[in-house]
């Protein structure tokens, strides 16, 4: 833990001044991730700005029919949101089988998106990291890499991103809203989280300077055909091996729009666009989600250790969509994969 | 006279564990209480070049650091930093001692200041350069430089001629990872400063008396110049046996200061401890065509440190459980550099039962024998090892009324037969065995002319009961309300007792507290027969018994005097007998616990996801207690044994010699979700000759024997035989 400032941002304004006066200063909300890291000497912010005040805790119908999020709203209050539970239950039951509940009541939607890679060796000041410390090198190439990713890997870095929030944000086709001195933009969730490359320590396209204020959902919540499926090293309380969201729009069997995403596999929410374009129009069986699953997985590539993500990730993708197609959701309650 | 033993007696102490009245050592305050924050080593073996200080000691509030190099006088010899526990081949650990780093982790200097945030802060400041030598930490790799014990078990007949004129035979080997205990209290001491050299000692342990001898002998001390507190101990399960580094840290910052310290261990830290120790486990076993044993050759392969030779009995079990003319049992150490491991829960038993276990198994199928059937058919009504009856042995009858509740008899023996949906249904089973041991305790009891009774002992409580049982005991023994009895444990300068382990405190302690209370019952007879016109005058004091406040003839309830009365009489206020007790040693049983496992285990055929649904466990140990603490402990082994079998494994980077799931995010226990129905049944195990209440004890036993149900009902689902633990997706995928 280093020595720190600390300021409580008064409005949106106040943080994006606080943050653009200090390169090294750092937002603070629920502090799940950030503390943690804090203590670990991984991030060392000469000041934190909390935010957890700030009125961005609403969650409001937008024009066309969507739902806007605030960036505070916790996790816990977002799954549990009667318009989520409702016309989002995909996003209810993503926010579910993450974390645990009393950390769910701390984490905000922002911070969610926000946090950082569960890599071992990020955690580890004492060994390299190209994340952590840019040039050191990466110790989980040739290490230990059961956890890591198989797809979207670069030679610097083979992390994942461990949000479930964002896997079912990234298959809504969610936008995040971000301010900032130069005003506000909006950015597609799919395109927020960035792959490695040869620059593993940015994870995201925020800016320095700006802040997330919000997500927004499109009005189609896929409410009747989805589930969310996350396989982990114990039932509950355990970053996802493997996490799928899915959800189909079905026309008696056959499948009208389909959104396929995977967590746990990549830097960032994997979903691919040709996947789910070769499983419209197309009956909603398991041979055609066999084919989608392989499409998802184009380019899936196994380190050491973590070689049964492929075919466990396949496996997965079919059974998250036929989960979707009998309207017989996981239970993120009752633990047995339905 | 039975009020209490027996009985499913809250934990006395449960109300100031819940409301936070229980003060644990990081707790415990004191005037100018500085706080120490512990630097720890990067590499996994070499020596400190050079170890700057100077930028933590600039920061404002830190007051000292304090290194090898700074230090205050510590003994320089092995024989002084031995602890009751330590292993008897060894040097063992000296933190602060000198510049050489004997594992990743090792605490090099304590950053002392005002407050935590600070010290923790400057810690971070503090340079080290390192010169580094070549290491080693994987045991797989290593294992040909296995060293076998000096003292190996005895072989029986010849076992290696037995088993390959074996009819049928199996032989494989099985890993149990490397396990940290997590507790989930935090290894802290409070050392506090009373001026004129001397210092009370807050500290987590097992033993304080263990405690405050090492710290007498590693400082130099008098017994009379440090004394060593804990009364409330957080969960330790072992790893609280030996004196932990931060007692050390404390107490060496508090000499050096003349100020009150405290240290605390971050979660991190702790993985820089002891653990369970790596092995690898070979199991051999030749067996008759109709299922008799014939051979049984077991090899544990274990990590130690290569400065102690940490080893427990992993291999001596089958000695207890299974008649064969043949055995041969050893037990192999490679010296890594890494700390030295230390006793777990069950420590060898729950690596060596699981793998003997396992083995089991595998040789019922190759016999296609039931597995209840094939252990019925080698049942050992002796150890062998030793060649004794046992003082009771109801392990038959575990079986049996495990089997029953179970219901066993239903199993279909084809693996993948059973299913339920999308699952398949596994149903395994496996033996437990444990020691009954006892050790000499001492108790002091003082009863009051009011009616209270303070019962006082050096033992601890580390969670598992000790307050309640010797409560219980005291009250039976005494004739009071368990209202009226006031426990007090774990103060070095109570009455003698060992560290708290080895599942000898309930046995050991109840018979201390039996003893001091026999003492006073003496003595209260002797006082009202010579009371004028007495009751009880012409009653014989043999014939006298404390039961509801009173003096009584045993024989005639109605001729007594009350115990206010007589002391009353007798001018006196109290009544104090202290009693060291002494199991007269029996060479000629053996004494153990039993117990039979039942797990059924639903995994998802498709994507290998394993739910561990129900658990069985019939024990046998002789008489219990208190059933409610009793069930509790028995059901943490259970729990844990579902963590041994799915989830606990500390993940070493052996390029680095660094522990990578050093903190409860990364390293696995089960949570409430993989916790399903356990159904514990204590088997009636009348016992005369252990000891006088006939109790075994039952910390230890839950845990064995647990992880081999569930692999073996892993195996009955899906046919699939994982010999490395933990079994996860991706094993199970494979
Ligand atoms: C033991 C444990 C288990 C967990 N398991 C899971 C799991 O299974 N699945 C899962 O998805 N998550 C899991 N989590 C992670 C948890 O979801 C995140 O820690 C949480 O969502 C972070 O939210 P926060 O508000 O606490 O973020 P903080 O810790 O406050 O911040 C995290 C980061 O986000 C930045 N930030 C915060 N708000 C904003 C904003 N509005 N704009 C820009 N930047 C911002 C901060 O600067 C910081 O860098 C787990 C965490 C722990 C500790
Ligand atoms: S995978 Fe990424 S986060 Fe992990 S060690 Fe490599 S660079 Fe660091």
């Amino acid at each position: 833990m280093n020595n720190f400032q600390y300021s409580r941002a008064s409005n949106v304004a106040d943080a994006i001044q606080l943050l653009a006066a200090d390169p090294d200063a750092k937002l603070i909300a629920g502090g799940t991730n950030l503390i943690d890291l804090m203590k670990e000497n991984v991030e060392r912010p000469s000041r934190l700005v909390d935010i957890s005040r700030l009125p961005l805790r609403d969650i409001e119908q937008t024009a066309d029919g969507g739902l806007r999020i605030g960036a505070l709203v916790p996790n816990s209050d977002l799954a549990y949101h009667p318009q989520i539970e409702q016309r989002y239950p995909l996003l209810a039951s993503a926010i579910l089988a993450g974390a645990s509940a009393q950390l769910r009541n701390m984490a905000s939607v922002g911070g969610n998106l926000m946090q950082r890679t569960r890599c071992a060796y990020f955690y580890d000041t004492a060994t390299p990291c190209n994340k952590r410390s840019p040039g050191t090198g990466c110790s989980a190439i040739d290490g230990l890499n059961r956890n890591h990713a198989i797809l979207g890997t670069s030679s610097s870095c083979i992390a994942t991103n461990p949000s479930d929030m964002s896997v079912a944000l990234a298959a809504l086709d969610a936008r995040v809203h971000i301010a900032s001195r130069s005003g506000e933009r909006a950015v597609a969730l799919i395109d927020f989280h960035r792959l490695p490359g040869d620059r593993p320590h940015i994870d995201t396209n925020l800016g320095s300077g700006e802040i997330i204020t919000a997500i927004e959902l499109p009005p189609r919540g896929f409410a009747q055909n989805y589930s969310y499926l996350k396989i982990r090293d114990r039932l509950s309380y355990a970053f996802a091996l493997v996490a799928v969201a899915a959800a189909l729009d079905l026309e008696g069997n056959v499948i009208g729009e389909a959104r396929l995403t995977l967590g746990g596999v990549a830097h960032k929410p994997w979903r691919s666009l040709e996947a789910e374009a070769a499983l419209r129009g197309q009956a909603a069986t398991p041979d055609h989600f066999g084919r989608a699953a392989d499409l998802l997985l184009q380019g899936a590539a196994a380190r050491a250790h973590n070689g049964f993500k492929i075919e466990l990730a396949r496996r997965a993708v079919v059974r998250t969509l036929m989960q979707a197609a009998r309207a017989t959701p996981q239970s993120q309650a009752h633990k047995k994969i339905a | 006279m039975n009020a209490y033993v027996g009985t499913p007696t809250s934990r006395v102490d449960g109300r100031a564990k819940v409301t936070g009245a229980a003060q644990y050592a990081g707790e415990f305050q004191a005037a100018g209480l500085l706080h120490g924050f512990v630097v720890t080593a990067t590499i996994a073996r070499g020596r400190i070049v050079r170890l700057d200080a100077s930028e933590a000691l600039r920061v404002k509030g830190v007051v000292d650091v304090l290194t090898h190099a700074n230090r205050p006088p510590l003994a320089d010899d092995d024989d002084a930093w031995k602890d009751e526990v330590a292993p008897e081949k060894g040097s063992p650990f000296r933190p602060l001692y000198d510049d050489v780093i004997r594992f990743n982790g090792q605490p090099v200097a304590l950053v002392v200041a005002e407050n935590w945030e600070t010290a923790k802060f400057a810690a971070t400041l503090v340079r080290i350069d390192y010169e580094q030598d070549g290491f080693a930490t994987d045991l797989d790799a290593k294992r040909g430089h296995a060293i076998e014990l000096d003292k190996p078990h005895k072989p029986r007949g010849d076992a290696e001629t037995a088993l390959n004129g074996a009819a049928v035979r199996h032989e494989a080997d099985y890993v149990i990872p490397t396990e940290h205990h997590n507790p989930m209290e935090l290894y802290a001491t409070t050392t506090v400063w009373e001026g004129g050299n001397r210092l009370t000692v807050y500290d987590k342990t097992q033993g304080v008396q263990n405690v405050h001898k090492y710290l007498c002998s590693v400082f130099g001390k008098k017994p009379e110049d440090i004394r060593v507190v804990s009364p409330y101990v957080g969960g330790a399960f072992g790893s609280g046996l030996r004196p932990q580094h931060q007692v050390v840290l404390a107490t060496l910052a508090a000499l050096a200061l003349e100020r009150s310290v405290r240290v605390v261990l971050t979660r991190h830290q702790m993985y820089g401890l002891g653990y369970r120790p790596m092995t690898i486990e070979h199991v051999a076993l030749g067996a008759s065509a109709d299922g008799k044993l014939d051979a049984v050759v077991h090899e544990a392969i274990a990590v130690t440190s290569r400065h102690e030779d940490f080893a427990r009995n992993d291999t001596g079990w089958a000695e207890q459980l299974y008649r064969s003319p043949n055995s041969l049992l050893s037990h192999k150490l490679v010296h890594l550099d890494v700390s030295t491991p230390c006793d777990m829960r069950a420590p060898g038993a729950a690596s060596g039962v699981c793998a003997l276990e396992c083995a089991m198994d595998e040789l019922a199928v190759a016999l296609k024998l039931d597995p209840i059937e094939l252990r019925l058919k080698s049942y050992s009504e002796r150890d062998q090892g030793e060649d004794l009856p046992y003082t009771s042995k109801q392990l038959r009858e575990c079986y049996a009324r495990g089997a029953e509740s179970f219901g066993w008899n239903r199993r279909n023996p084809a693996p993948g037969s059973m299913r339920d949906g999308k699952e398949l249904v596994g149903w395994g089973m496996a033996t437990g065995v444990w020691e009954a041991l006892q050790m000499p305790v001492a108790v002091r009891i003082v009863l009051t002319a009011n009616g209270h009774a303070e019962v006082s002992c050096a033992a601890s409580d580390i969670g598992t009961g000790t307050y309640t049982i010797v409560a219980q005991v005291a009250a039976d023994a005494l004739g009071l309300p368990i209202e009226t009895i006031d426990v007090k444990l774990a103060d070095s300068t109570f009455p003698q007792a060992p560290v708290e382990g080895g599942s000898w405190m309930a046995a050991s302690s109840a018979h201390a507290v039996l003893a001091a209370a026999e003492d006073i019952r003496q003595e209260l007879a002797r006082l009202a027969k010579a009371m004028p016109g007495s009751p009880v005058g012409s009653v014989d004091i043999p014939d006298l018994v404390l039961v509801d406040g009173m003096i009584a003839n045993g024989n005639d309830k109605s001729r007594a005097v009350s115990i206010a009365d007589v002391m009353r009489h007798s001018r006196l206020e109290r009544v104090e007998k202290q009693k060291l007790n002494q199991f007269a040693e029996d060479k000629s049983h053996a004494r153990n616990t039993h117990s039979a496992v039942f797990a059924e285990v639903k995994i998802d055929e498709e994507l290998g996801v394993i739910r561990v649904t129900r658990i069985v466990s019939a024990v046998a140990a002789g008489r219990i207690l208190n059933t409610k603490t009793g069930r509790s402990q028995i059901m943490g082994g259970v729990v844990w044994g579902i963590g041994m079998a799915l989830h606990e494994e500390t993940v070493m980077d052996h390029r680095f010699g660094r522990i990578m799931n050093a903190d409860i995010a990364e390293y696995h226990i089960p949570v409430n979700a993989d916790v399903h129905d356990i159904e514990i049944i204590f088997v009636d195990e009348p016992d005369h000759r252990i000891n006088r209440l006939g109790v075994k004890g039952l910390g230890e036993i839950g845990i064995v024997g647990v992880p081999a149900a569930i692999a073996n009902a892993v195996y009955h689902a899906t046919g699939k035989r994982i010999r490395r633990f933990p079994i996860t997706v991706d094993k199970l995928l494979d």
